[in-house]
């Protein structure tokens, strides 16, 4: 596991049902793209999340494939629908297997 | 072999515009859009993408995609070593089939956003975006 990997998510603490709601998430990682290389020439090897989903309540709300041109420290933005009371789950997956997850209730007058 | 002072500065000289040349790979991202859309015929416009004029840094510009009735929408940097930057794909709960994220760019170059709609069709939408300092390392 790369080090120093923390996920902050940023999702209201409630809504009306059938709102839509934004979401901001932020995980801090180096993101190494593969292109750069040490102060001896040699190439630093990739090491970078691959992918991110954000689920509410087992249902998709986006899943978003990245490539090493994701600047480090990973920030996405997007919209989700709130039909009821409920918790969103937020997966990221390291190329080195490791997987990082949060989780957020969320309360639907 | 040896090379006279003239012949050494000819060269250092050789080596400086052959780095100082630009690395786009334009035939890459044409490869990338036909892996995304199968062949398909992709008409130009009707893809939102925002993305500053010009990016002082290039390890972190600010982009915004989004497409009404896209399914995925993915965004492509053409100037980089490797053209993918992301794809989003938008599943039931999505409200809004928008994103925002950052990203790396190497140079000056153009940033495209290609969107899958519901209706299979495909729409495309490109932005030149100035870089001042590159963000791929090197």
């Amino acid at each position: 596991m790369a080090k120093g990997v923390r996920p902050r998510v940023k999702v209201p603490k409630s809504a009306s049902a059938g709102d839509v709601i934004t979401i901001k998430c932020l995980i801090s990682h180096k993101m190494e793209s593969g292109q750069r290389k040490d102060k001896d020439g040699n190439k630093i090897p990739r090491s970078i999340i691959n992918n991110f989903t954000c689920t509410f309540n087992g249902e998709t709300v986006i899943d978003v494939k990245m490539e090493p041109a994701i600047s480090t420290n990973p920030y996405f933005e997007f919209d989700a629908k709130v039909p009821e009371s409920g918790e969103f789950k937020f997966v990221w997956n390291d190329d080195d297997g490791s997987v990082y997850e949060e989780t957020k209730a969320i309360e639907a007058a | 072999m040896e090379f006279t002072r003239r012949e050494t500065l000819a060269v250092g000289a050789a080596a400086v515009v052959a780095t100082a040349l630009p690395l786009p790979a334009l035939a890459s991202t044409d490869d990338a859009i036909a892996a995304f859309t199968g062949g398909a015929d992709v008409a130009d416009g009707g893809v939102d993408l925002d993305a500053p004029e010009i990016a002082e840094n290039g390890n972190t510009v600010p982009i915004e995609v989004g497409a009404e009735g896209a399914v995925s929408i993915m965004v492509l940097a053409a100037g980089n070593p490797t053209p993918g930057v992301a794809t989003f794909n938008f599943g039931p709960m999505a409200g809004a089939t928008r994103a925002k994220t950052r990203i790396r760019l190497a140079g000056t170059q153009d940033v495209v956003a290609v969107a899958k709609m519901a209706d299979g069709s495909f729409a495309k939408t490109s932005k030149t975006v100035k870089v001042t300092i590159g963000g791929c390392g090197g």
